[in-house]
């Protein structure tokens, strides 16, 4: 019953444009590090792989902000799981980056599923309240971990090796390897949103009272979806302290977790493909801004804060607005 | 051993204390607004800037703390005018990203207006020194100042709460909102009082702790989130549920700091005792926020979860 009252194919359109979108935008990117290089500016490419990381990070939130309407703001403590399975298993000399990922996924796995399970008993305020307290609480076993520099952090000796070379040193494979872990990952959410898995989680989205009526329980759904996200954000800081070669608490502390909701959101929650244009469009923005002062984050703040004082349904209703005015 | 005991419980209470001042304002807006609010951080800084600004001008911390007052209800008044305001119908999503941005722009303004180094506050004259205690142990006389205050102020709200008709307003709309509204109450007026009331209550806090810490841009931000932690402990909305939550986890954060390790060497040898307990410390207070959450989801004295 459930399966048929849902109009399956009265959504294929809107999927597919937003398959387009973000095929359209792998493009543009693939088509980035030729062009850094004729312009002699290798730091680009650098930058675009820190900008894709973001991207599996935000795109990961949004399949539980978006789809399952979990705001979670502790997220950079997966970033950090990420991060520091490669700093960690590279001091024990395992340097794979399969193995590596494994265990980051693994990890956050466990830290989602039991954090999950505590904060999903709650939800509106709470929810977010108590996903913040747990992601403070990874970040200060980070800091406290002075095996790992503590606070200051750790420099990694190397990259990750892929297939036991050191392919990965070249910042333009780095570039390029992101980029298919973004799209693979990019492929496995949106089958994931399109699976009957992905329309339960929408439907308790919509009205949990309504879906626990006929038969669901939201609880399980919200927290596969919420483990699944935070394994994937995982990934994303497996290719972060690739790309920057050194991890510190830095990459967990709460204000990452708020850029992280930013970029879902001024990509437009519920899109995917709109959570990469969102890490673009935020990462773009604080570097320009970086650029122009070095008091950017007042100027990202007042963006912040008119977005969602002069929209009238807030960002969400401001970024749906325009893409209405599009044609 | 029992010296320190005592000398790390009165540093807890010190430290409830000012949890509490902070976690007051909190909850009420929380309850009664349901509007979550991360710039709560940044006046518990701003009061301390305040006071360093006009103790430094006027060479009196007491003149400071008397001119910190009336600035502190203008910067929360004029909050809750321009911004606040807008965000109660909104959706937490909103109200997290218009604060969140609020939290960035604040950061910046004390960094321009005050500069990145830290300033100092000196102790009031009158409450500088020690005072002994039991046997060799000395507290210093202005901590026992904070817990006094603290402690005084935690009395007026309950006071204030049970007992006057605006208290009676907040527990009325802390249990539901609309039937307040309905009643004829001007919720709005609520709200900007209510607002106003936990901006000042934190900015105290900034100001009491001034003397004793250093004044710097970060020192709302670790605040804010134990504030958190105290308000879903406590009871979303719950003045009762705030001041216990505060005391608890002020606390444990305090004896668990110095006494995890010492405990730990009596199973661990002295090395991987020290290690773990300087990682698990810190996260005591999470963990015992799990354990309170997971028995009472609503938290100690919270009504809806």
């Amino acid at each position: 019953m459930a399966e048929a009252a849902i109009p399956a194919p009265a959504r294929r359109p809107v999927l597919a444009g937003r398959v387009k979108a973000a095929l359209v935008l792998f493009g543009l990117f693939a088509a980035l590090p030729p062009v850094a290089a004729a312009a002699g500016d290798p730091f680009l490419v650098l930058i675009a792989t820190r900008i894709l990381a973001y991207a599996i990070a935000a795109m990961a939130l949004d399949l539980i902000l978006g789809f399952g309407a979990m705001v979670s703001f502790g997220h950079a403590a997966y970033l950090g799981f990420g991060a520091y399975a490669v700093a960690i298993l590279a001091s024990f000399g395992i340097t794979d980056i399969f193995v590596q990922i494994a265990c980051a996924a693994g990890v956050s796995a466990l830290f989602a599923l039991v954090t999950g399970a505590i904060s999903l008993r709650t939800r509106g305020v709470y929810f977010i309240m108590i996903t913040l307290a747990f992601g403070q609480m990874a970040f200060f076993f980070f800091i406290s971990l002075s095996a790992y520099g503590g606070d200051d952090g750790v420099g990694l000796r190397s990259r990750s090796t892929l297939f036991g070379t050191d392919l990965l040193e070249n910042d333009v494979t780095l570039f390029y390897v992101t980029l298919a872990v973004l799209a693979a990952l990019f492929l496995a959410c949106h089958r994931i949103v399109g699976s009957r898995f992905g329309r339960v989680l929408t439907g308790i989205r919509e009205n949990p009272v309504r879906m626990e009526a006929i038969g669901f329980t939201p609880f399980r759904y919200q927290l596969t979806a919420f483990v699944i996200s935070g394994m994937m954000t995982s990934v994303a800081g497996v290719m972060l302290a690739n790309q920057a070669e050194f991890v510190s608490p830095a990459f967990m502390s709460w204000h990452r977790s708020g850029e992280l909701i930013v970029m879902v959101v001024l990509g437009g929650i519920g899109t995917l493909a709109g959570a990469i244009g969102g890490a673009v469009a935020a990462l773009v923005l604080e570097e320009a801004l970086g650029m122009m002062t070095e008091h950017w984050p007042f100027w990202f703040g007042l963006f912040l804060v008119l977005m969602v004082l002069f929209s009238p349904r807030g960002i969400t209703g401001f970024v749906e607005k325009l893409g209405r005015r599009r044609p | 051993m029992t010296n320190l005991f005592v000398l790390q419980l009165l540093n807890g209470l010190q430290l409830g204390v000012l949890l509490f001042l902070i976690a007051a304002g909190l909850t009420l807006v929380f309850g009664i607004m349901d509007v979550i609010n991360l710039a709560h951080g940044v006046l518990y800084m701003v009061g301390a800037y305040l006071i360093a600004t006009f103790a430094a001008a006027t060479g009196s911390f007491w003149w400071g703390l008397l001119l910190m007052l009336p600035a502190a209800v203008a910067v929360g008044l004029a909050l809750e005018w321009v911004v606040m305001r807008r965000l109660y119908a909104r959706s937490h999503l909103d109200q997290v990203l218009a604060t969140f941005g609020l939290v960035m722009m604040a950061n910046e303004v004390v960094k321009i207006v005050w500069g990145v180094s830290p300033l100092s506050v000196p102790l009031p004259g009158i409450l500088s020194g020690s005072v002994p205690l039991m046997g060799p142990l000395q507290y210093p006389v202005y901590r026992i100042a904070i817990i006094v205050a603290g402690l005084a102020v935690a009395l007026g709200l309950f006071l204030m709460v049970n007992y006057t008709r605006i208290g009676m307003l907040l527990r009325a709309g802390a249990t539901n909102r609309d039937m307040v509204s309905a009643l004829g109450v001007d919720i709005g007026r609520l709200f900007a009082v209510v607002f106003t009331l936990g901006a000042v209550l934190a900015c105290l806090a900034g100001a009491l702790v001034a003397p004793i810490l250093s004044v710097d841009t970060g020192m709302g931000e670790s605040v804010l989130i134990l504030t958190f932690v105290v308000v879903v402990i406590g009871g979303i909305g719950s003045i009762k549920g705030a001041f216990l939550g505060a005391i608890l986890v002020a606390v444990v954060d305090t004896l668990g700091g110095v006494f995890g390790p010492i405990l730990l060497r009596q199973v661990l040898d002295p090395a991987a005792a020290g290690q773990a307990g300087r990682t698990l410390a810190p996260m005591l207070v999470y963990i015992l926020m799990a354990v309170i959450l997971f028995a009472r989801p609503a938290g100690l004295f919270g009504r809806r979860g």
